[in-house]
């Protein structure tokens, strides 16, 4: 649920800093000048140029071979509605570990088989590993330590071909993907990739397609045709509540003739 | 004067399980070789360059070899044949690539061998000159004198980009300067040759780069008046040629770690094992101080319950390296230890753990880097974070210090970002640089009992490893919580066993080399 502060008008959302409106910002970048009057009055000229006001340079130095930094505050000059922004949300409700357990046998009845990798180039699996392994992260335990999750993690460097193929072999409900090193924006191709060889294997519409990765958004995610993608500070029991709340609504018991499983 | 008291029979028994562990290995590497190792032999030799296709002349000759069934015996043999009758390495490769001449052709062993050790002397000789001119750069400018030695890394794809980064970052204080290679490349089995502009995650290792860089640092150091180091990767399936490249254009650190590419990059135990140890002695002729990967286990494993792995393995890193020529002031043994600093007294125990470590190890020039794991979106804390480890750092005194950068969970570093980091690092530094000369542990304390703790559990690890071998141990995931089997991962099929007559002269000629070399240079604390 969106929330303001008092005083704030929902319509009208600027920068914060000690008046409601005043439109405060800090920022900081590095020019490719070396450092002079001109070149602070060039930092001063962009900064009014991203629309701030009443600019001031609180600090500046000379980096050497012709480039300058600078710290820079001014006043924003634009606002945003917020009353009309409305964003797709990931997760309903988060769970805790035994609320998932029980949700899934319940509405499934069944482990809900994940499989993980970080895929292409990328060896960084510290995103998949805090999401998947038993030790989990941030005091949550990972998937691996659910009854009612059946995991597999690939690890790192895993080419799209092979993760499928470990998919498809491991009869996985849901495919879990990291990208961390993201350079060009290789880890985009990579991901768009995998859908595309998802989709022509036929298995789209029965997998649920999860990404993750410092640069991931949920926004992004769906973009890619992914089904939902999480970000920084993600943790287990959010990946664990998303996989069981929406592999119950598409495939949970109400949706599947009663049978052996 | 900063002091643990710890056991030092405890030290000793460690000593001696990871030296048993480091003998049983090496006697395994010394039977067999792999084709990354006959490649940089013929580097050695003299072999550069690419075909019009871009494959690395090494590889080719090295592929000969292989088809014909003759490098068992070591591809140095059957070169010195064909160069006996060429001359010149480079074109002795190109005929043997194009097949105008044959490795076998009217074989003399007598002729061979002479002409490979005059190959592999010349390739040695030119090690040396290496060697001497850093150490008349290092007796004429020195290195600014502090330590740690602030390391930084640069990664922007482009060689070009990276030399102004490097510029950048030497002139705000950086000290030795890193260049991350391009992802993946540690699973390339092959050497990228040429300078080049586009990497992912950073930038290609190869020898023009190498040029490059060290030229752009040469400059920037008489612009400074102190030596600035470079460092690359000596990892990966081309650890030995990456190893001989950096000693031919004066790489002064590189990272060197079997069990770092057995771990993380799923490259075969038997492969880079048998690597290593070749490139270990090719870097203790070089003069090359190597950083040890320990300091990654932690970000996979639990870095509280997990911290005597990353010394285990320290002890057997100092051992493999001691063997394989390496002296003290060369082994920039790995130590981050991966605790989460929002931890009540974590800082206790992050001293405690870089005392013990730089105690035990007191003429290695620990290679220490703050938690990395932990840093997040939130750049102003980070900052904080990683200035606190600078100050753990500086009062345990460690030898190299990886200066943390605020944005390093976001994207690789901007221009400003290092340097405000090496701002931040340089004051903390200066502000306490004798600190640890003041202080006394309390005895029994949270951080001397913290250090006894770990010290115990590494030896009783160890012995463990010495009774059942280091192959089983990996195997068993005792590092990193990685299991890893002993016939799986990249690269096995690179690997064969000597054959009898099997031309092992090179690392004697190497290791001939180090006769007489200064025993106290380098980047000791």
């Amino acid at each position: 649920m969106k929330q303001w502060a008092q005083g704030a008008d929902p319509h009208n959302i600027k920068p914060y800093g000690d008046t409601m409106g005043d439109g405060w910002v800090q920022m900081s970048f590095t020019l490719p000048v070396a450092l002079c009057e001109e070149a602070r009055e060039a930092a001063k000229k962009l900064a009014g140029k991203m629309g701030l006001s009443d600019v001031m340079v609180y600090h500046e130095a000379d980096l050497g071979y012709g480039f300058s930094f600078f710290i820079i505050y001014g006043k924003c000059k634009y606002s945003v509605d917020f009353a009309r922004i409305v964003c797709p949300k990931v997760l309903e409700r988060k769970m805790t570990f035994d609320e998932i357990n029980e949700f899934i046998k319940k509405q499934v009845g069944r482990p809900i088989r994940v499989i993980g990798a970080c895929t292409g180039s990328d060896a960084h699996t510290v995103g998949i590993d805090a999401i998947m392994n038993m030790k989990g992260y941030a005091g949550e335990y990972g998937l691996e330590r659910y009854e009612m999750f059946e995991t597999k993690n690939l690890g790192s460097q895993v080419p799209n071909e092979k993760l499928l193929e470990e998919a498809l072999a491991f009869k996985a409900d849901a495919i879990l993907v990291s990208q961390v090193v993201t350079q060009k924006d290789i880890h985009l191709s990579n991901l768009a990739e995998l859908i595309d060889m998802v989709e022509a294997a036929g298995i789209r519409e029965k997998v649920l397609m999860i990404c993750g990765g410092p640069r991931i958004t949920h926004e992004v995610a769906l973009e890619l045709g992914f089904d939902a993608g999480f970000g920084p500070g993600t943790t287990p029991t959010i990946v664990a509540s998303y996989i069981a709340q929406e592999f119950a609504k598409r495939f949970g018991k109400h949706q599947i003739p009663k049978g052996k499983i | 004067m900063a002091h643990l008291d710890l056991d030092e029979r405890q030290i000793e028994r460690a000593r001696k399980a990871a030296g048993n562990i480091a003998d049983s290995v090496l006697r395994f590497a010394k039977e067999h070789s792999t084709v990354a190792i006959e490649r940089a032999v013929l580097r050695l030799m003299g072999v550069e360059g690419a075909d019009a296709d871009g494959v690395p002349l090494p590889n080719r000759v090295v592929d000969v070899a292989l088809k014909e069934g003759i490098l068992g015996r070591g591809i140095a043999l059957y070169f010195g044949n064909c160069l006996s009758k060429v001359g010149d390495p480079v074109e002795t490769a190109k005929a043997i690539a194009d097949k105008k001449i044959g490795l076998k052709e009217d074989f003399s062993d007598d002729r061979a061998r002479d002409e490979a050790e005059k190959a592999l002397k010349k390739g040695i000789a030119r090690i040396r000159e290496t060697v001497e001119r850093r150490r008349a750069l290092l007796e004429k400018l020195g290195d600014g004198g502090t330590r740690p030695l602030l390391y930084v890394i640069v990664a922007t794809g482009n060689i070009f980009e990276d030399v102004v980064q490097a510029k950048v970052a030497a002139r705000a204080g950086a000290q030795v300067v890193a260049i991350i290679r391009s992802t993946a490349q540690s699973l390339l089995d092959y050497v990228p040759e040429g300078i080049t502009t586009t990497g992912y995650g950073g930038t290609y290792a190869t020898q023009a780069n190498f040029r490059v860089m060290r030229q752009a640092l040469d400059e920037i150091s008489f612009e400074l008046g102190r030596y600035v180091r470079q460092c690359n990767y000596a990892s990966g399936l081309c650890m030995p040629e990456m190893a001989v490249l950096g000693a031919f254009e004066r790489l002064d650190v590189m990272l060197n770690d079997a069990l770092y590419g057995i771990l993380f990059r799923d490259i075969n135990m038997q492969r880079t094992l048998i690597d290593q140890a070749f490139s270990r002695v090719v870097s203790a002729a070089g003069e090359i101080i190597i950083n040890t990967g320990e300091d990654n286990y932690l970000t996979t494993a639990d870095a509280v319950s997990a911290a005597h792995t990353v010394l285990a393995s320290n002890f057997i890193n100092e051992a493999i390296g001691k063997r394989c020529g390496l002296k003290d002031w060369q082994l920039g043994l790995g130590h981050a230890m991966q605790m989460n600093p929002m931890m009540e007294d974590m800082f206790l125990l992050e001293v405690a753990q870089a005392q013990m470590i730089r105690q035990i190890f007191k003429d290695c020039p620990i290679k220490y880097m703050p938690p990395t794991k932990y840093m997040t979106g939130n750049i102003f804390r980070g900052h904080v974070q990683d200035a606190m480890f600078g100050l753990a750092s500086v009062i345990t005194k460690q030898g190299i210090h990886l200066v943390g950068i605020m944005t390093e969970a976001m994207h690789t570093p901007h221009i400003h970002d290092r340097f405000l980091a090496l701002e931040a690092q340089g004051m903390v530094m200066n502000m306490a640089r004798h600190l640890g000369d003041e202080i006394e542990f309390k005895k029994g304390g949270i951080i001397e009992r913290r250090a006894q703790e770990v010290l115990k559990k590494a030896m009783e690890m160890l012995e463990q490893i010495e009774k059942e071998g280091l192959f089983t141990a990996l195997e068993q995931g005792r590092f990193a919580n990685v299991r890893r089997s002993f016939t799986g991962g990249r690269g096995l099929e690179g690997v064969f066993k000597k054959e009898e007559g099997y031309f092992d002269a090179v690392e004697d000629l190497l290791l001939k080399s180090l006769e007489g070399q200064d025993e106290t240079m380098g980047a000791r604390g």
